[in-house]
């Protein structure tokens, strides 16, 4: 397929209908996973199609397909304006141009080196090093490296003169220990996901990192079980990821405020009436919506109906300022939003989805924060996470903990858990972590739509520190 | 050509090219859906998706490589792209190490399935769902069309499923009180669709008056079948699965150790007789068409692919490669349904639950949320919606002692995951009367 095949369709297409889009999407993906040093999964895909969106009446209706010919793209553009016109008749809301904007430009991910410049060889000889790095006790009964690297092309055109591509590089690393007696079984695991190029695979610290994460699982299989109890709790920026996500992402979501995600993810305790005035957290907590934060995985120029994006304030000094909703939301609800809509494939219509929300770093150092808690827990990288469908009640459990007592810290804990209610959590921010704390994690798992859609999204963040939060163990 | 016979074309294609030396395994996986998602009874978004895609697994000397591609529909156009995929295979091959637990694939035989529905379109469809839903405020999905799976290799196997169903997944709200339904089969029955649309708006009746506010603690509670079916969801978690029990994964690793157990009113297993899933896995073994999981409480076996059995010696019980269960089934007991408030005495009946995850694995424990229909019951009648509530419980202690009564009745299940595809299967579930069940916020 070339540009000019899409363009010939759209001639052809535009007359007939109020409006066309195309959006085009290839992505090759290629996937490897060793586990206990044998190559367990070699595997790519290339995954492509075309989405095509026509607006009738005020109404805007979706066709994709995998058949790329001129015929392929006529039979679905006929369906997208068949079944379109049908539904206008019981539309939700009326849209016009003004939520497809005539985008035009390009993006590209940041990279040193191509990510095609890493061979297989040199791919499955570093994953294999990572396995055995994760091997410091014939204790860990399971050591698995994985890397999953992705190519992913969009091209948009459409009837009102938006042209626009985007191009993308992304690298999702996952290394894991499994250690286990008798008595016990404990994982500690870490990786990232991010925009880059084979620099990210050939990091000198990687077989380091995999050799701490082997023995930090040691260490849990001989550690207390968390203790019950309220008590200051101090989060790694790997746990602030999943704790921004789960309590301030989704309930911003305006799509979720407006009901549409009631039937699966849920609605959200925020009502419109509260940008602007809700307080949302301590005055110490600051949350930028920011797709333009150069390598983190949800970066990108241009949402998927081309609206242009901008790093936006959402929370400034604890009050709730704006929402993460695309134009249609926008306009549905009548305030201001971000560029967020976004499609997980040239399968999926675009909806509101959280990108990269990240966590403004203040200015206490680590050790000034530990320091200052005289009762207290860190927590490191998540592993459980359970929200009600409004966004208020939450668990989460983290795979490493450590005791802060008397401003220092302590022993290790294993099964460190924690649960609270949004609002009165994020107030209970008493101090953020300096620039030099500040690490960036990304997902490519975050699920929501019907039907549904699984999306890139990233979170930066310092370390943080809450008072008095409930914190627990799991079962002596 | 339509998909079986595109499919066809291009697996034999690819069998001609093979070298002695090689074998190769190929799948085929497509839909022709149509997607509408609703809100306040109107239609948010409607989306119409034609996706077909091939997989395959190339084996030499040993070694494997898999590849996936969209296909175009094209047969010449997509043979070619299928060559272009077995010549990198054979390039990425080539620099691999021996895989020690490469399974061979043999002929393990012949099945077609090819399920007809007489679904709604366009029009129709629309207005089918919009007019007995207006005054009420419904959200959902319904997805509807045809699901097609084939499976081929280089040994002589064949296997084609085929099945055109629907769903009409959705809820109805008044203010933040709202019930849950899900209407599915292969048949649209206009009847049908409003009978439901009924019975949930008399559940959301039920939901008006002011909510109980709960504290922490211990409750009796009912979990009507979709709860329960929310709750097993978590034995595809590794729970069930031989590799996860091995590889430090599995929360039933105390009950396979008998260091725990489970109660005699609990009975899974895998049941292909549903007919909402093929039987043939990823590279065409036939699981058997019922097979006890756990019985009377008592694990009898763990699922096991091929590829587990290779590596740890045990037998393979042919399930697929993740080792997650695809037609499960849990055993009625005797609770009949006028039975269940008498039974509760004081407590709460819960139809449906809401984002469950382990709290603690090795314990089996999981927390989640109660959701949408949820209520409080004095003295066997229903007094209260409840307000939402937190819980934390260990499988081992809800479905062990505190598993007092399981109903006679069971409910199917379908399933209505869309992510990337549209999925196959679906589970038949009682509800359970369980005590001391611990709500923890």
């Amino acid at each position: 397929m070339t540009p000019s095949t899409f363009s010939t369709a759209l001639t052809e297409f535009k007359k007939q209908v109020d409006w066309v889009g195309l959006r085009f999407y290839s992505e090759k993906a290629s996937r490897q996973v060793v586990r206990n040093e044998n190559l367990e999964y070699h595997g790519s895909s290339h995954d492509q199609g075309i989405m095509i969106e026509v607006m009738i009446d005020g109404h805007v209706g979706y066709a994709a397909t995998s058949d790329l010919t001129p015929e392929g793209l006529k039979a679905a553009f006929n369906k997208a304006k068949t079944f379109s016109t049908q539904a206008s008749g019981f539309k939700a809301a009326a849209f016009t141009q003004e939520q497809r904007p005539s985008s035009r430009g390009q993006f590209q991910s940041p990279y040193l080196h191509r990510l095609d410049a890493l061979t297989t060889e040199e791919l499955i000889r570093i994953l294999l090093k990572a396995s055995q790095s994760l091997k410091v006790s014939e204790k860990i009964v399971c050591r698995e490296a994985s890397a999953w690297l992705t190519q992913t092309e969009i091209y948009y055109l459409s009837s009102s003169g938006a042209e626009w591509s985007q191009n993308f590089n992304l690298v999702n690393t996952h290394f894991l220990a499994t250690a286990q007696d008798s008595k016990d079984t404990q994982t500690r695991s870490t990786g990232n996901s991010l925009q880059s190029g084979a620099e990210a695979l050939r990091k000198e610290n990687l077989l380091e990192n995999c050799e701490v994460t082997g023995q930090e699982a040691m260490e849990l299989l001989e550690a207390a079980n968390c203790p019950t109890g309220t008590m200051d709790l101090l989060l790694a920026p790997d746990q602030m990821h999943l704790q921004i996500h789960e309590s301030i992402g989704h309930p911003l979501e305006l799509d979720r405020i407006l009901g549409d995600e009631r039937n699966y993810a849920g609605w959200s305790f925020v009502k419109p009436e509260n940008f602007g005035h809700l307080q949302y957290g301590s005055p110490l907590l600051n949350v930028v919506f920011d797709p333009q934060e150069s390598g983190q995985l949800a970066s990108y120029a241009f949402d998927d109906v081309g609206n242009p994006a901008t790093r936006e304030y959402l929370i400034k000094d604890g009050q709730l300022l704006r929402g993460l909703g695309g134009l249609e939301s926008q306009k549905r609800l009548g305030i201001s939003g971000v560029a967020n809509q976004r499609s997980s494939s040239w399968n999926r219509a675009p909806i509101d989805r959280m990108a990269n929300i990240n966590l403004v770093p203040g200015d206490k150092s680590l050790e000034d924060m530990i320091s200052s808690t005289e009762k207290g827990l860190l927590m490191k990288t998540n592993r459980s996470w359970s929200i009600d469908d409004y966004r208020n009640k939450f668990q989460f459990g983290c795979q490493y903990g450590q005791l802060i007592e008397d401003g220092k810290l302590g022993a290790t804990v294993k099964n460190p858990n924690y649960r609270g209610i949004t609002l009165p959590f994020w107030k209970s921010l008493k101090a953020v972590g300096s620039p030099k704390t500040y690490e960036n994690h990304g997902s490519p798992y975050c699920g929501k739509g019907e039907p549904n859609q699984v999306i890139r999204v990233a979170h930066s963040s310092p370390y943080c520190l809450f008072s008095n939060i409930e914190v627990f163990g799991g079962e002596s | 050509m339509n998909s079986r016979e595109i499919f066809n074309f291009v697996a034999d294609g690819l069998f001609q090219e093979l070298s002695s030396d090689e074998s190769l395994n190929i799948s085929f996986r497509g839909e022709d859906t149509d997607f509408v998602r609703w809100t306040q009874a109107q239609v948010r978004q409607n989306t119409s998706v034609l996706q077909m895609e091939i997989s395959f697994e190339l084996h030499k000397a040993g070694r494997r490589v898999l590849k996936s591609w969209s296909v175009q529909g094209s047969p010449e156009w997509d043979l070619i792209q299928a060559r272009q995929q077995l010549q990198a295979a054979r390039q990425e091959i080539a620099v691999l190490p021996v895989d020690p637990y490469l399974v061979p694939f043999e002929n393990k035989g012949t099945s077609e399935a090819v399920f007809h529905g007489r679904l709604l379109e366009g029009e129709k469809l629309i207005a089918a769902i919009a007019t007995p839903s207006k005054g009420y405020d419904l959200a959902g999905l319904y997805a509807g069309g045809t699901i097609y799976v084939g499976n081929r290799n280089s040994k002589g196997q064949n296997h084609w499923f085929a099945n055109e169903t629907f769903f009409m997944d959705y809820s109805l709200y008044n203010g933040a009180n709202a019930a849950k339904a899900c209407y599915a089969g292969f048949e649209w029955v206009q009847n049908d669709f409003e009978s439901s649309l009924k019975r949930t708006a008399e559940q959301l009746q039920v939901m008006e008056k002011p909510r109980k506010k709960l504290s922490p603690g211990k409750y009796r509670v009912y979990l009507a079948p979709a709860a329960v079916a929310e709750l097993s969801g978590m034995f595809g978690w590794g729970a069930l699965s031989y590799r996860s029990l091995k590889t430090g994964g599995s929360a039933f690793k105390k009950l396979f150790e008998k260091e725990r157990e489970l109660s005699s009113h609990f009975s899974l297993s895998e049941n292909f007789d549903l007919g909402l899933m093929p039987r043939f896995n990823e590279i065409g073994e036939l699981a058997p068409v019922q097979m006890d999981l756990i019985r009377n409480g008592k694990l009898e076996q763990l699922l096991v692919s091929a590829r587990s059995a290779k590596e740890y010696g045990v037998p393979n019980n042919y399930a697929n490669a993740s080792e997650s269960p695809r037609a499960l089934e849990i055993a009625p007991g005797t609770l009949s349904e006028e039975n269940i408030l008498k039974k509760i005495g004081t407590g709460l009946y819960l139809s449906n639950l809401h984002y469950l995850n382990w709290s603690d694995l090795q314990n089996a424990r999981v927390t989640g949320m109660t959701r949408y229909a949820c209520l409080w019951v004095e003295n066997g009648e229903i007094v209260a919606p409840i307000e939402d509530m937190r819980f934390d419980v260990s499988l081992y202690d809800i479905l062990g002692e505190g598993l007092e009564a399981v109903t006679e009745f069971q409910e199917v299940d379908p399933s209505v995951d869309t992510y990337d595809r549209r999925s196959l299967g679906g589970k038949k579930i009682p509800g359970f009367l369980i005590k001391n069940f611990s709500l923890t916020l």
